[in-house]
């Protein structure tokens, strides 16, 4: 496919390359042909010392000239370059399905297609007792999930802890391997419009006692716990505040409701965190996999995944 | 005449002479600390009150170094040395003293918007054209005025000939003017508060990117390479006592030079959206350029031939013939960079960092020291600086922190760019990126040691030089007649 929306651009860059390259060369001959008089000042005298000698071009200067003019020459008749003339040997960089981007991913594809196929046919508990195995889904998981999880994959503010056993949206092989795959949507909803800044605090403090945080203010956690029942918190985090832990778990899991009880903290056991995701809401998403990763890594990097807690 | 036409218009000369090395500490201290940074990410935020954190963050002080190191001492370096070389090589007095003492003044307060504004975070976010509108503007004034006192001064020249180092100070003139008109072309947001001007550029997605580089190569081609040229045919002839090697060489390589560079840009843009034909186009106008850019370096050191023995007492000539060494180095590199197989193990990586600086360092900065070596004395009324020993430390310790920078960043920037492309038996990479920053402290380590002795070295000038000025005082030579003989 052409870069050009009209042949007057393919003409013009052809003609301004090629008159390019013929200015490079009568440079070279126009002044290579002067005679000189070696040894001998040109006569011209600037600032009472300033001089220049009538000496030739040295030859083997011209010639590196010629030859790098010589090699722009040959290459622009094997590559592209001459505008819509893609050269003889039909190279590109990435159009089309012999481009040298679709030649290299298709052999990084094929030299790992056999062994991916293999551990798609074992489950994950398998697979992550197979060393060879871990080896390469630690080395994708550095190469695509760290950036999000960190290099120990135990996260950070706002991304999960892939370590323990607490799972926002399910930690069954199955569900790990979906999760990756498809990716999630973490939604918390906001508050601000429901509920005055006195409540959300008092539901702060009632959250933080649920894992017996000692920084809860005892004030609090009565009134806390009715505005608690009384608003829609119950909605996702389930009626034990256990979240996809507990026994609502199959509502909580489709939004990422954490289990509030564990004491395990997707931002952090501030209060101000808490208020602040209580009163904003929260918006969390872990990208879909499968269509750049295909089925194989996912399988391995869920694997891998499983292996960290197990 | 008036008694004022009568000398050389040496005052301007001399205070961008004394600002150059001023903003050469200023912007290599900046410089000193990112390379710290790297190494030490917490160096600065953790000593500093945390309202300045920001304003003293990698992000914003690279820019500043780069716009200070390039545009303030590099351009300092450049006014003066053109300045100085016009009138002396026309035999005439600068065209206007007014708009002369207007370029310094305006050029410096240039250098002090890009300082305040780039650490508060505004930035049009080209390289090397970060500065917003109303400074982009400013430039354009000054850059126009500089160009009128220039060019005015070769329109009343006294000889017919124009000398060889002015053709390279036009030439960088005249380019760097269109290269600021084209790439800095932006829609100014309006909206905005006063003290912290936005814009857009006026082109988008990969032309956008195209412009960027088409400016950003020809800076370093025009601004680092034309202009220094231009210091060059003007200091190592009159350092070493002999002819130009070949006028005819001159000739020739000037032209290539110029016409060739404005080709190179796309270089920079390998392996990306950038259409394939104009990458070729960019890479093998790159490969011409190596001789054209060679015909400067040959002129330069074989005008000493014959005077070979002066290298070795004389440590003017030591730093501008290094200088020429590094800048065949850094021209042989850069074309050999712009192949397209060997870019896709160099680009992104330290080697780019080091090939700038050998030219950066190697090059620009040390023809400038030679040439201010050269012009400090004369401009201050002295026979020589203050101590020629410390000009020989200088150039020792300057030489060993360039070599220390670049072999470290070679070093790291070929390791980082094998790490990148390893790939494991099973198809996976073989490295994650975090561990090629892990394997790259060493190099940063000895980077940081190269780019303080180059510093240290700046630091001695500056003693040196003010010493100078204070034993001399500032006197304007007389306007010399030109040599009679020739026709």
């Amino acid at each position: 496919m052409s870069d050009f929306t009209s042949d007057i651009w393919n003409f013009y860059v052809i003609g301004i390359v090629v008159a390019g390259i013929i200015t490079c060369i009568i440079l070279l001959w126009s002044h290579g042909s002067a005679t000189f008089t070696p040894g001998q000042v040109t006569g011209h005298k600037w600032d009472e010392t300033l001089e220049e000698y009538n000496n030739p071009l040295p030859k083997w200067w011209s010639g590196l000239f010629v030859l790098t003019v010589v090699f722009a020459i040959v290459y622009l008749a094997l590559f592209p370059g001459l505008g819509a003339f893609g050269g003889f040997l039909g190279w590109t960089s990435a159009e089309g399905p012999n481009s040298q981007w679709a030649q290299e991913t298709s052999k990084a594809e094929d030299a790992l297609k056999d062994t991916l196929d293999a551990y798609l046919a074992q489950d994950l508990p398998t697979l992550a007792s197979n060393s060879a195995a871990m080896a390469t889904g630690k080395r994708l998981f550095q190469s695509y999930c760290i950036q999000c999880h960190a290099s120990d994959g135990k996260g950070q503010p706002g991304f999960p802890n892939l370590t323990d056993d607490n799972w926002q949206f399910g930690g069954e092989p199955a569900t790990i391997e979906e999760t990756i795959a498809n990716g999630r949507q973490g939604v918390m909803t906001p508050h601000a419009d429901l509920l005055d800044a006195e409540s959300i605090k008092d539901i702060a403090n009632y959250v933080l006692s649920l894992s017996h945080n000692p920084a809860a203010d005892a004030n609090r956690i009565i009134r806390g716990q009715q505005a608690f029942a009384a608003s829609d918190c119950t909605n996702c985090h389930g009626s034990d505040a256990k979240g996809s832990a507990g026994v609502d778990a199959a509502v909580a899991r489709a939004y990422g409701a954490p289990n509030l009880t564990s004491g395990i903290w997707l931002y952090s056991s501030a209060e101000s965190t808490i208020i602040e995701g209580i009163t904003n809401g929260r918006q969390n998403r872990m990208p879909a996999w499968e269509g750049f990763l295909g089925k194989g890594k996912v399988h391995l990097l869920a694997a891998y995944v499983y292996s960290l807690s197990h | 005449m008036s008694e004022t036409q009568t000398t050389y218009n040496y005052k301007v000369v001399r205070q961008f002479a004394v600002m150059t090395v001023i903003w050469g500490i200023v912007g290599m201290l900046v410089g000193v600390i990112i390379a710290a940074q790297l190494v030490w990410p917490e160096l600065v935020s953790a000593n500093v009150p945390e309202f300045l954190a920001p304003f003293l963050s990698y992000g914003r002080l690279r820019p500043l170094h780069t716009n200070a190191v390039i545009f303030a001492f590099g351009g300092c370096a450049l006014f003066a040395t053109s300045y100085y070389c016009v009138q002396r090589t026309c035999h005439t007095r600068l065209f206007s003293d007014g708009l002369a003492a207007f370029t310094f003044w305006f050029w410096q307060i240039v250098i002090l918007l890009a300082a305040l504004s780039l650490p508060m975070g505004i930035t049009t976010g080209k390289e090397y054209a970060e500065l917003e509108w109303p400074i982009d503007i400013l430039i354009t004034v000054v850059w126009v005025v500089y160009a009128v006192v220039f060019f005015g001064t070769i329109a009343k020249r006294k000889v017919q000939h124009i000398y060889v180092a002015n053709w390279f100070f036009g030439a960088m003139i005249i380019a760097v003017a269109l290269l600021h008109l084209v790439n800095s072309a932006e829609i100014p947001v309006l909206a905005a508060p006063w003290w912290s001007p936005r814009s857009y550029s006026l082109y988008a997605g990969v032309q956008d990117a195209m412009i960027q580089w088409w400016y950003g190569h020809n800076a370093v081609g025009f601004f680092l390479t034309a202009g220094f040229l231009g210091m060059m045919y003007y200091f190592v002839p009159k350092q070493a006592g002999r002819p130009i090697y070949s006028y005819r060489l001159s000739v020739v390589h000037f032209w290539a030079l110029i016409f060739t560079y404005m080709w190179a840009g796309p270089h920079h843009l390998h392996y990306t959206a950038l259409p394939d034909w104009t990458q070729s186009i960019g890479m093998l106008f790159s490969l011409i350029l190596l001789a054209p850019s060679w015909g400067g370096m040959i002129n330069g050191i074989m005008t000493l031939s014959g005077a070979w023995h002066k290298l070795r007492d004389d440590p003017i000539l030591k730093f501008l013939v290094t200088s020429l060494s590094f800048y065949g180095m850094s021209t042989f590199e850069g074309p050999m960079m712009s192949i397209k197989s060997v870019n896709a193990l160099s680009h992104y990586t330290d080697w780019t960092i080091g090939h700038v600086h050998s030219g950066a360092l190697g090059w620009v900065a040390m023809v400038s020291i030679g040439s201010l070596y050269y012009l400090l004395p004369r401009l201050f009324g002295r026979k020589e600086m203050y101590s020629v020993k410390l000009i020989t430390a200088h150039f020792w310790i300057a030489t060993i922190g360039v070599v220390l920078y670049i072999a470290a960043l070679w070093i790291a920037g070929v390791m980082q760019g094998l790490m990148w492309r390893s790939i494991n038996p099973d198809g996976t990479l073989a490295y994650s990126f975090v561990e090629s920053v892990k394997y790259s402290y060493p190099f940063w380590q000895i980077r940081v040691v190269g780019g303080l002795l180059f510093l240290v070295g700046m630091l001695i000038m500056a003693y040196n030089m003010f010493k100078t000025i204070g034993a001399g005082e500032s006197e304007d030579a007389p306007v010399l007649a030109p040599a009679a003989h020739h026709a």
